[in-house]
């Protein structure tokens, strides 16, 4: 898949963006900062924008509790979002969501969901819309190697095998479901089980490289797009940080060989060497991009810090389109 | 106007709804051969009026027996542009979709900051009081009372049955509809034309005097006979049907029971945290002072559902037990009634 240099560099900033927003939510979370816990993507930022730019910007996307790389790969803005994570005002769910329940459906991001799997059948009805109302979008459907697991995920492979939906089912193997090795509860490799439903299952073996995420998504999009149906793609990765921020989780599950095998492959520093190695920017332009990240995180906290707290009032508004309801319930 | 039954009416609000727009699409086991009679107007596949033939297999759409995929794609497509009706079939198989009902459904608007809105209907028969055993003879709406974010109707007529079903239908929020399967049958002169009733608005099926009786559902029925019952006793009975029970019609439960100082409430479901115990509770805590006896329950108690008609018929609440209970609130007994 032959890629413009924009595209390229665009890809490096949206990783830059969740690696850094990230690392910055880590410490937020530390310093009490944000209330309550967050699950960081660092080290999986290739498989995530890998696959949020191999999808157009109107495409539908949800997703799990390892949250804000989805809808920051999928291009929203930085600054609601960590509001939403400090609980304010101006968070892109006003609040009410938090870490877990990111979602801006102004970039086709329709939630990410704090149970484990339970967003996938939500990817599949956005498919059917697309269908039949003929708009021509896919859905992207994001879940762990934990969540393949979950009996949902084949109701709707199913479904969207039979009714030949949009949906690219993007499993992130981060070869953990918390402390529990994806080898210890998972019978057979996943991408294998797509063929059971009679639709493609690839595996990526390599979910470092950016490059090989997209063109694998890329293939699955553009056969849902021309109305052929679903696929799964399994991306094999794995997290750098601890399952949560700041939980103070025992850390010893994970082998500290394969753990440091796995840090020598980040993904970001994989991509700028390539980027260099192909022409497509000079160092000093890199680190420029670096720089503007670096800003845009910066100022995306300020934002968050500096806005108000939400007035105790809208804890009771939005749970019906009519506010009436609610009113009569109360 | 037209005879209709309850069954029939249902039918007749999706066939209108199918008509007005082109959002609105059935899905759910066993829709395309109108096998639970709402999908077609007449038995046969080639009667004028069957769905399939009318909107097409894109509009009417059989799924497999994957509850969690039904209800959380409908929530999904809803969310997205579409207007689903899905039809569940028996009210029992809810519990299959319970994480896509409770955790994305109901949450997804709220959680999100008001960024979703979910027009969805879940329609579901309650099969009781016919021999179907335990495992097909739920009435589980309270279970559903107790979640944010849903609304829920539970309709008694034929007209209550088509007109609010419509208005579900055009609520931009999720709406669970309960049938009771023992109510199918009965008919009623039904308007033909397209009309609305809005949720959250009692319907008084009965004026009286001297004690409300709040009935729910299929209780409806039996609360109007023992009323009529009651009226050759010298009790004056007042018959309400809350018919929507998210948002459930305070006010008229309070009004009535304000007038007639006495509460009994009617409800298929088991007891305990039930809708009776919701109706209760708020008479107890808004319209004590009116109250000149303790509110009384005609529920279904808190056990399982057996199968045989000896051991079923009962347990639901019947004329005779809410006879009995108005008697009670009354300070007679059937015996005093009798002489
Ligand atoms: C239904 C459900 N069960 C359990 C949990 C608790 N939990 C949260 S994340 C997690 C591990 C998920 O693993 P995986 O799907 O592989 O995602 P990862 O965290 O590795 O990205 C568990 C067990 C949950 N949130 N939901
Ligand atoms: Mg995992």
């Amino acid at each position: 898949m032959k890629l413009t240099n924009e595209e390229l560099l665009e890809m490096q900033r949206r990783m830059l963006r969740i690696r850094l927003f990230d690392e910055r939510a880590s410490k937020m979370v530390k310093r009490g900062q944000i209330p309550g816990t967050v699950h960081t993507s660092v080290g999986q930022e290739a498989q995530v924008v890998g696959a949020c730019m191999a999808v157009r910007a109107d495409d539908y996307m949800t997703g799990n509790h390892r949250s804000h790389g989805h809808p920051i790969g999928k291009g929203s803005a930085l600054g609601p979002l960590m509001a939403e994570l400090l609980g304010k005002a101006t968070g892109i769910c006003q609040g009410k969501g938090g870490s877990l329940h990111l979602a801006d459906f102004a970039v086709g991001s329709l939630g990410e969901s704090g149970i484990v799997g339970s967003s996938i059948p939500i990817a599949a009805g956005a498919a059917l819309s697309s269908k039949l109302l003929a708009q021509d979008r896919v859905a992207l459907a994001f879940f762990g190697d934990g969540a393949a697991n979950q009996g949902g995920l084949y109701e709707a492979m199913n479904l969207a095998g039979i009714w030949r939906l949009p949906v690219v089912f993007l499993c992130e193997n981060n070869q953990y479901a918390l402390s529990t090795p994806a080898a210890t509860v998972t019978s057979g490799r996943i991408a294998d089980r797509a063929h059971g439903f009679d639709i493609p299952g690839v595996r990526v073996d390599d979910g470092q490289d950016v490059l090989a995420v997209h063109d694998a998504v890329r293939e699955a999009a553009d056969r849902a797009r021309r109305g052929e149906g679903p696929s799964l793609v399994e991306v094999m990765t794995y997290r750098f940080h601890e399952h949560s921020e700041g939980l103070r989780l025992s850390t010893d599950y994970r082998d500290a060989a394969e753990r440091d095998a796995w840090l020598a492959r980040d993904p970001i520093t994989l991509f700028r060497e390539r980027l260099l190695a192909d022409g497509v920017a000079a160092a000093e332009a890199l680190d420029a991009l670096e720089a503007e990240v670096a800003d845009e995180v910066e100022a995306a906290a300020r934002f968050a810090l500096e806005s108000p707290l939400p007035e105790p009032e809208v804890a009771f508004a939005d749970l019906y389109t009519d506010p009436s309801a609610a009113e009569v319930a109360a | 106007m037209s005879q209709m039954t309850y069954l029939g009416a249902i039918g007749a609000a999706q066939l209108e709804a199918m008509q007005a727009d082109e959002r609105v699409i059935i899905f759910g086991e066993d829709v395309e051969a109108n096998v639970y009679g709402t999908t077609g107007a007449g038995k046969s596949r080639q009667a004028e009026g069957d769905f399939l033939q009318l909107f097409g297999r894109d509009r009417i759409r059989n799924t497999p027996i994957s509850e969690e995929v039904m209800v959380g794609a409908a929530a999904g497509a809803a969310m997205t542009g579409l207007r689903p009706i899905v039809d569940l079939s028996y009210s029992s198989f809810l519990y299959l979709a319970m994480d896509q009902f409770v955790n994305q459904v109901a949450k997804n608007r709220y959680m999100f900051g008001g960024q979703a809105s979910l027009p969805v209907v879940f329609r579901s028969a309650m099969f009781y009081g016919l021999s179907t055993g335990a495992h097909h003879s739920d009435r589980p709406y309270p279970m559903f009372m107790n979640v944010p974010g849903l609304k829920i109707i539970a309709p008694a007529t034929p007209s209550d049955a088509k007109g609010l079903l419509r208005a579900a239908i055009d609520s931009d929020d999720p709406v669970l509809s309960f049938e009771a399967v023992p109510l199918w049958g009965s008919k009623e002169e039904v308007d033909d034309g397209e009309y609305r009733i809005p949720l959250g608005v009692a319907r008084t099926a009965r004026e009286g005097e001297d004690v409300t009786v709040v009935a729910i559902s299929g209780a409806v029925p039996e609360a109007l006979a023992a009323a009529e019952a009651l009226g050759d006793e010298g009790i004056s009975v007042e018959v309400i049907d809350p018919r929507t029970l998210v948002p459930l019609d305070t006010e008229a439960i309070l009004r009535s029971v304000r007038r007639t100082g006495r509460l009994v409430v009617a409800d298929p479901a088991h007891r305990t945290c039930g809708a009776a115990a919701e109706v209760s509770a708020l008479v107890a805590e808004l319209a004590f002072d009116a109250l000149r006896a303790p509110i009384a329950r005609v529920t279904t108690p808190d056990m399982q559902i057996p199968f045989s008609p000896a051991l079923e018929r009962q347990l639901y609440p019947t004329r005779e037990t809410i006879a009995d209970a108005v008697r009670g609130v009354c300070g007679r007994s059937r015996e005093e009634a009798m002489a």
